[in-house]
Parts: structure tokens; C-alpha cells; sequence
């Protein structure tokens, strides 16, 4: 039968990717469904890029013990998958002493956390190594394991070395119910028709909590929406001295907001943390730059606002369920679990930061579960852990560049001036394993449209590309799925039939 | 095809073709224009609109027409191309690192470069435009390509956010194909593009243009569906009570043009943070000897004319550097904005330029003044050098005057030079 698989993984965003990643080693017929038309469009789409070295996490809670273990597993992980990874460190920085109180609370967390290499460095030491920082910094906590990831980058390699290893992809498929016998979960109905499994793996972000009420777990759980907004400088005006990220002390609300590098060269400003009721509302709002502005110039004081080139908001699905060990006052924790109430499912819920960082640490931890309830899970000889990486032009050196041109003369034409995006670039992304369909799932693969003109150039280009190559009117090609057309119909369009010459005559 | 030319042009927009001219009717052998689009033109060719040519022809032509001018006198000139080319790097040498699908990497040198890469439109992330982020945004140049060039309509139902030029010239033509243009709302208490398009383009058509009025936010998950507007005091603070919800398909935004030197930063070319554009004198020389710029990549003008002339001025300065490795003559004089005045272009002069011809002087009115004004150029003690009546001064049109070989003595004596313009 078709449509039964072992194990059915809802959502493709960064955990359900890596899931399906880490599953796809085994003897497994694994369906990795997802609602939007593109992988990682939810919270892996817009966050802090951060690989967090875990050091503020309860210790003792799911987010401690995934996020310490999986900064351990990065390292080997973006090489096979081919991902960007910079382990540059990071710090939290101390303005008066009771940061400092904070910051030794940090470092005792973080030695209990297992974080390696912690240290409170002084003022004069911070301002040495950041001259950028604020004058009257008094102190820091670095961090040399955190680092800089590129969580579009981290979805897109893990789904498609999934999709590489056999797993089935299906985009625009959302979950609506589970197909249950008895208290068993043998299904799930989707808006594309009714698929049977034996597991399922409730990796839906923002919406896990109205996926596992389906099937009875966790009433009580709610995933309430907390926007993050952003804001992104221009490259070419403003850096920091060295890669890093710059955290205030955290407060209750999170973090705080970070003056952080970004693999993509820009840096990032943000977020503040508002609770929105929708889990579609990612507006970004007057009263979010200036807070997120305020944030950032405490930091960094030289940042100017006409450095800004772009701003967004993503939304973190912060949960409320308390941490497995009773011991530990904890009610935010990150749910994995295998629950009791039904038989086959895998809950993963509240996955909000440091999500991303934990991601391989919580597939491998469905791994374990699956096992502990008895799944004989049993390697695949052929299993390739490796995806190479496509070309990025602007991150090759001359000679390589000419290279790449003779190869493919497409990699010969910009077709986005300011991030130096070639329509070799774009072509890959088209037809690759998970291929680019829409505009903004070309953006988060290439980069393109991401500068300072923001598409301007590139967007009617980039129309035309996917318009030929997808053998569809440009009418059809659309930003972000059905619905989000960018254009509406032909200049002075006359129908077929509808007007002869003599007619005009 | 050869590696040396005397000069290079990097863009064919309108101050390119010029300087290319230029600089081969002063001398140069070789000359080289770089283009990235396929066709010559620059950004004329998606300007259908008339309007362009009054200045220097007293002729009203469409942008394509006025490029084509340029063109075919450039191929008459031997001027060579290098189409669909990208440049992807500048050196202060005059080196230049380029890439193509014909012919791969280029590396190529000239003794003096003219930059008219012109400029690009201020985007939703620079003005920190609140709201969603669906399909439907758009800036009114990559509109205006969408429909004249490529035969699309980005939406049926428009609100424009700006009263640049771009954006009123938009407002008719989507209207002339079909589309409802609900309202032109402007941040500011005056216009920021020219009178004559506000009378041509919305006035002729029946579209509102609303003042000190603003989107305060964009509305809609996968496409535009409204956007909400705003008034807002001279501070741009919302006035309560002044929300509307506009239902619309489309947001076009005409919110300003920011001249484009990524290229011209990596030359070692300083800017002006008031213009963006390049600190140059009145040969169009940047700071770096032998890289000059012409056009929009200067400031932005409102006039192709005067990007014409500021091309075929530097085209003519780029030819006699690469001809003599030598231009600057005599001593140089500063000049800079005085009352009222956002910035002068150029920002030097050479002393003994002015023996020779005519030097123009353009400059931005900070405010507007709608009564008779005087634009003057006086020295560090205030002696009047050069002035000019005008019936008005307007931000959106740029104030010019001509300092002629008249006047040489006394800029001769002028330690300073200061542009001002003040109520008559």
C-alpha cells in the first residue's frame, strides 16, 4: 500500500527536517508533510540565526540538555550536511554590577549546563576585544561555543538529504486530524487525502499544541505566539570589528536584544518579545523598531539608522509545560516525549530558542524514544549522511568564479546585483532534490533580494527565470504560494477570438 | 577584444552614453562602455513616458527616443559595449574585475573610469514601513519595468506611498491600463517630485494626492488587501483619529532614489552623506584621480538633461586625464551649502576651470519657499559673487546657476564659496 509509511514527521521546519535527517538512516518508509508550499517558512524562517552555547538554559531542563549536547554535534554536522557554521563565540555583556551579579549567575548555570570554556572577562578586556561595544561596559561573559548558523541554510540541507535518503516530502499538505483505532494513532488526514503510519512526529512549531490536542495530549499545553522583530544593516556600511554576538544580560522576557554578525555577512539588530495572538501575525510594528533600536544602540552605540536595510518579525512558539524533572521550577520547557494517553506518537511542543541550536539533539533524542518504546530500528547499508553544498558564487574566490563561468556560463550573469547572486545560483535551487518554486524560496537559498534594494532589481528577473524554467505564465509565479501572485495579468491583453482585425477595421 | 582602453564607462543610462561621447569627441581612441542589462539605455528605456529633451533640445521625446540619440551617436563614435556585463569590482588603480556568460571573468584597465551606475529606489525597510510582509509591495521603477517592459500589471488597485516623480508618472500609467489608483499619499507638507508631473499625471487624471499623510501599515498574509493611512504632524507623528483603511492589491512606493556606489566605495571613492553620491569637482573627479561620475550616481536629479550635461562634462574631463594623467590645474575652492540649501553639487571647483567655460552649479532647497527667491554665491565675507532669480524654490526641483568667465576675478580673490537662497 501507497500511503502507508512507518513513520509520518508533521512539519518541515528545522526540527522536523532534522528528524526526518536522522530517521532516514534507518530501515524506515518515512512521509515528511508540510502545510506551506516551501520547507522552513514558520519560526526557522526568521529568528536570530544564533547557535546558542547554553549557558542560560534551567539547568536540568529539556532546552539545557539539548541545547549543550547539539552544540557538540554541530560541528560534524554542518560539514556532512554542508551547512555555514561560524563557532565565533559570543558574550553577554555587564553595564553596572548588578550584571555583573547576573553574569556569574550565567557562568555558574552554565558550568552546571556542562557549557565548556566559560568565562567573565573585565571591561577593558570586552572593550579590547569589541571596541565597538559601549564605552562603559563593566564586564562579560564569553562564551567561545556559541556561534553563528544559518537556520534556512541548516532546514533546507536537512530535508534535503532526507529527501536524498528516501523520504517522501510533501509541501502544501496540511494536518487536520489523526487517524485513530482505539487510542492508537494509525494516520492522519491531511487537506491531500488520508496517509497511514505507525508513528507520527508532531514537529508543527507554532501549531504543535492544536496538533497533539487532536489526539487528547497535554489539554492543558498552549503555544502562545511571541514576535521577535528585526532589523537588518547594510553589509557595506556597518560591521563588526570580528564575527560575534553581543547579548545584553537576559531578562524574563528572553535574551534580550542582540547586536549580533550573521553568516550572510549582514548585521542583525533585534528582537524585542511581544506575546501576538495570532501564529500568523508577523507584522513588524512602529513601536518594535524603536524598541529594538533602543536595544541595540545600548550595545553598539555607533549603529545608525540609515544603515537599516531591512526588518522583519518571526514569531517563537513559547510554551507552557513544565520541565520533566519535577524538581525543577520550570514552565517553559521544550516537550519530548512519547505520551501515554495514545500509542504512536512522538511529541515534540514549545519548541521555541534555543530551538534551532537544540534541533540535532532533539532528533536524535526522537531516535532514543523510539527505541525505548521498542521500534527495532535497523541502519540502512546505503545511508549517505553527506549533501554537498550547491555553488555561492559570492563566496568564491576569483579564480574559482572563473572557473564556475567556463563550467556553466549561467554563474556568468548577476541577476541580483547587490548580493552578487548569479543565475547559475538560481537555476540550482530550481531544480534541486526540494526544488526553489516561488520567489521568496529562491530568496532564503540564495540570498538573493536580501540587500539593500530588496528585490528591486532582481524580483522581475527573477519572474521571468522561474517563469521558463517551471513552464508557466509569470502571471502564475507567485511570492510565497497560492495567493501571493505577483502579477495580476498581461498590458492591453486581447483575448483569442475576441477581436478579429476586421473587427477593428 | 583588448584589455587597455583609455577610458571606461561603467553603466549607459543617460550620464554614461554622455561621458562615452564625450570622452571620445575630446580624444580618447578607446573607449569602453560596460552595461549589465542587455540593451543600451539604462533606465530611459523603461521611461515611454515624454518629457525628457526639453533642456538641451527643446524637443519633448520619450526616454527610449532620447537614448536613442545617444546610441546611435556612440556607434557612430566607434564607442565599443560590453553588454549583459557585470562589474564586480573597482580598484583605485583603475582596474576593473568584470563577469559575463560569453566570455567569462574579465579583467580590464583604463587610465580614467566614469562611474554612471545611477541609482536605485529607497525600499519598504528604509522608511520602516509597519505591517505584514505579503506580495504586492513594490517600488514604482521595478513597477514600471514590470509594465512597460515586461507587459504585466503588478495589481489592479494602487495606493502610492510618495509624491516622487516615478511614482505620479506610475499613477497615470497604470491608470491609462485599467488599473484604479485609490490615492498618492506624501510624509511630507509639499511635493517631492516636479509640478509639472503633479498637473500631467494626477491632476489630468482625477487621482488624490493626499499631504502629510502616510501608510501606517501594510495589511495582508499572502497579498496586499488594504493598507492603513495616516495623517501625521510636521514631527511625522500620527494625528488620533486620522486612520483609514484603504482596501488595494498593491502598494507602489516613490519614497526617494539613493545613488548606487557600492562599486564606487571598493574605487576608495569618498561620499557625500548628504547626497550619497561621490564628492567630485567640477570636471565630475572624484577624489580618486582618474575615476569620475556622472549622473544620478552624483545626486539625483529631476532632469535627464542635466545628467546629460554633468555626463558630458565628465566624459570631457575623463579623456583629457587619461590624454595628460593630469586635469586639476590650479588651486581649488570649496563649495558648500549655505542657508536653506541640502548640498551643492559640484563640491569643488578648480579656480582656472572658470576661464574656460561655464561651470553649473545645482543644488536642493532644504525648505520650500513659494515666493520669489534669490539663489546667490558669495565668499567667505559675504560679497555676492553670482545670483540668480526664481519664482519659487522647491526641494523637488533641483536650483541651478551657471557661474560664467565673468565672474573669474572673483572667485579668483574667494577663499570660500557658499550657495544660498533666500526669500527676494
Amino acid at each position: 500500500m501507497n500511503d502507508l509509511y512507518d513513520i509520518i514527521v508533521i512539519g518541515a521546519g528545522i526540527v522536523g527536517s532534522l528528524v526526518a535527517r536522522f530517521l532516514s538512516k534507518y530501515k524506515l518508509n518515512i512521509l515528511l508533510i508540510e502545510k506551506e508550499v516551501d520547507i522552513g517558512m514558520g519560526t526557522s524562517s526568521a529568528n536570530s540565526a544564533a547557535l546558542h552555547a547554553g549557558y542560560d538554559a534551567v539547568p536540568g531542563s529539556n532546552k539545557a540538555i539539548t541545547n549543550v549536547k547539539a552544540v557538540e554535534m554541530w560541528p560534524q554536522l554542518s560539514k556532512e550536511l554542508g551547512i555555514q557554521y561560524d563557532r565565533c563565540g559570543d558574550y553577554v555583556v555587564a553595564v553596572n554590577d548588578e550584571d555583573m551579579l547576573v553574569l556569574e549567575e550565567l557562568l555558574a548555570r552554565g558550568k552546571q549546563n556542562g557549557v565548556p570554556g566559560l568565562e567573565i572577562i573585565d571591561g577593558d578586556e570586552m572593550r579590547r576585544r569589541e571596541p565597538l561595544i559601549r564605552p562603559d561596559v563593566v564586564g562579560a561573559l564569553w562564551a567561545p561555543t556559541g556561534g553563528l548558523g544559518d537556520p534556512f541554510g541548516a532546514t533546507i540541507a536537512a530535508a534535503e538529504n532526507a529527501v536524498m535518503n528516501g523520504v517522501t516530502l510533501k509541501l502544501n499538505t496540511a494536518f487536520e486530524d489523526f487517524i485513530m483505532e482505539d487510542s492508537r494513532i494509525v494516520g492522519v488526514r491531511t487537506n491531500q487525502g488520508d496517509f497511514h503510519c505507525r508513528w507520527v512526529v508532531n514537529a508543527a512549531g507554532l501549531y504543535a499544541d492544536e496538533v497533539m490536542h487532536k489526539a487528547d495530549v497535554r489539554p492543558d499545553f498552549k503555544i502562545r505566539p511571541r514576535r521577535g522583530e528585526y532589523l537588518i544593516l547594510d553589509k557595506a556600511d556597518f560591521q563588526l570589528t570580528r564575527p560575534t554576538l553581543l547579548f545584553p544580560t537576559p531578562s524574563d522576557k528572553g535574551k534580550g536584544i542582540l547586536v549580533a554578525s550573521t553568516l550572510h555577512g549582514n548585521v542583525i539588530v533585534g528582537p524585542n518579545a511581544n506575546y501576538v495572538e495570532s501564529k500568523e501575525n508577523k507584522d513588524v510594528t512602529n513601536e518594535g523598531v524603536q524598541e529594538v533600536w533602543t536595544g541595540g544602540n545600548k550595545l553598539v552605540p555607533s549603529i545608525i539608522r540609515k544603515h537599516i536595510i531591512a526588518q522583519f518579525a518571526g514569531l517563537r512558539a513559547t510554551g507552557n509545560a513544565p520541565a520533566p524533572n519535577p524538581e525543577i521550577n520550570y514552565n517553559q520547557d521544550f516537550i519530548i516525549e512519547i505520551p501515554k494517553e495514545v500509542q504512536g506518537l512522538v511529541n515534540l511542543g514549545g519548541i521555541e530558542s534555543p530551538g534551532f541550536t537544540s534541533a540535532p539533539a532533539i532528533a536524535v533524542k526522537v531516535i532514543e524514544l523510539l527505541e525505548d518504546a521498542g521500534e527495532t530500528l535497523e541502519e540502512k547499508p546505503d545511508w549517505n549522511p553527506l549533501r554537498v553544498p550547491r555553488p555561492v558564487f559570492r563566496h568564491l574566490n576569483r579564480e574559482e568564479q572563473a572557473d564556475l563561468i567556463a563550467q556553466d556560463p549561467a554563474y556568468g550573469r548577476i541577476v541580483c546585483r547587490c548580493e552578487t547572486v548569479t543565475e547559475g545560483e538560481i537555476l540550482a535551487e530550481i531544480h534541486a532534490p526540494i526544488p526553489a518554486l516561488t520567489y521568496d524560496a529562491i530568496k532564503r537559498r540564495t540570498w538573493l533580494g536580501t540587500g539593500r534594494c530588496q528585490g528591486g532589481f532582481d524580483m522581475p528577473r527573477v519572474v521571468q527565470i522561474l517563469s521558463s524554467e517551471l513552464g508557466v505564465p509569470p502571471e502564475a509565479v507567485t511570492k510565497k504560494g497560492e495567493g501571493s501572485e505577483l502579477l495580476f495579468r498581461q498590458t492591453k491583453r486581447v483575448e483569442k477570438d475576441h477581436l478579429s482585425v476586421e473587427d477593428l477595421l | 577584444m583588448k584589455n587597455t582602453y583609455d577610458v571606461i564607462v561603467i553603466g549607459s543610462g543617460p550620464g554614461g552614453l554622455a561621458a562615452a561621447i564625450a570622452a571620445r569627441e575630446n580624444g580618447a581612441e578607446d573607449v569602453l562602455i560596460i552595461e549589465r542589462d542587455v540593451e543600451l539605455g539604462g533606465i530611459l528605456l523603461q521611461c515611454i513616458h515624454n518629457g525628457f529633451g526639453l533642456e538641451l533640445f527643446d524637443q519633448d521625446m520619450p526616454g527610449p527616443a532620447y537614448a536613442q540619440h545617444f546610441i546611435e551617436k556612440a556607434r557612430d563614435l566607434n564607442i565599443q559595449t560590453l553588454m549583459d556585463t557585470m562589474v564586480l569590482d573597482i580598484t583605485p588603480d583603475r582596474k576593473i574585475y568584470a563577469i559575463n556568460k560569453d566570455r567569462g571573468y574579465i579583467f580590464l584597465e583604463a587610465r580614467s573610469i566614469v562611474l554612471s551606475m545611477g541609482c536605485r529606489e529607497r525600499t519598504r525597510a528604509q522608511i520602516l514601513l509597519p505591517g505584514s510582509r505579503p506580495a504586492g509591495v513594490y517600488t514604482a521603477g521595478t513597477a514600471q519595468r514590470f509594465v512597460n517592459v515586461e507587459g504585466h500589471m503588478p495589481g489592479e488597485r494602487f495606493v502610492i506611498l510618495g509624491s516622487g516623480d516615478i511614482g505620479m508618472i506610475m499613477a497615470r500609467r497604470l491608470t491609462i491600463e485599467g488599473a484604479k489608483v485609490e490615492r498618492v499619499l506624501e510624509i511630507m507638507p509639499y511635493l517631492t517630485g516636479l509640478t509639472r508631473n503633479y498637473v500631467q499625471c494626477l491632476l489630468d487624471y482625477g487621482i488624490t494626492l493626499q499631504k502629510q499623510r502616510t501608510v501606517n501599515r501594510i495589511i495582508g498574509r499572502d497579498r496586499v488587501e488594504a493598507i492603513e493611512a495616516v495623517s501625521v504632524d510636521e514631527r511625522w507623528n500620527p494625528i488620533p483619529g486620522s486612520k483609514e483603511i484603504i482596501p488595494c492589491d498593491t502598494l507602489l512606493l516613490s519614497v526617494g532614489l539613493i545613488p548606487e556606489n557600492e562599486l564606487s566605495k571598493k574605487a576608495g571613492v569618498l561620499l557625500d552623506p548628504v547626497t550619497n553620491g561621490p564628492f567630485v569637482d567640477d570636471h565630475f573627479m572624484t577624489n580618486v584621480p582618474g575615476i569620475f561620475a556622472a549622473g544620478n550616481v552624483v545626486h539625483v536629479y529631476d532632469l535627464v538633461d542635466w545628467v546629460t550635461e554633468a555626463g558630458y562634462a565628465a566624459g570631457k574631463g575623463a579623456a583629457q586625464y587619461a590624454l595628460a594623467e593630469r586635469l586639476v590645474k590650479g588651486p581649488q575652492i570649496d563649495l558648500t551649502p549655505g542657508e536653506n540649501i541640502r548640498y551643492v553639487v559640484p563640491h569643488r571647483l578648480d579656480k582656472d576651470h572658470l576661464a574656460e567655460e561655464e561651470i553649473r552649479l545645482q543644488m536642493r532647497a532644504i525648505t520650500p519657499i513659494e515666493e520669489r527667491v534669490l539663489v546667490t554665491v558669495e565668499d567667505q565675507n559675504g560679497e555676492v559673487i553670482a545670483k540668480k532669480a526664481e519664482a519659487y524654490a522647491r526641494p523637488g526641483e533641483i536650483l541651478s546657476l551657471v557661474l560664467k568667465p565673468q565672474q573669474y576675478d572673483a572667485v579668483q580673490k574667494a577663499a570660500s564659496l557658499t550657495v544660498n537662497v533666500r526669500k527676494r
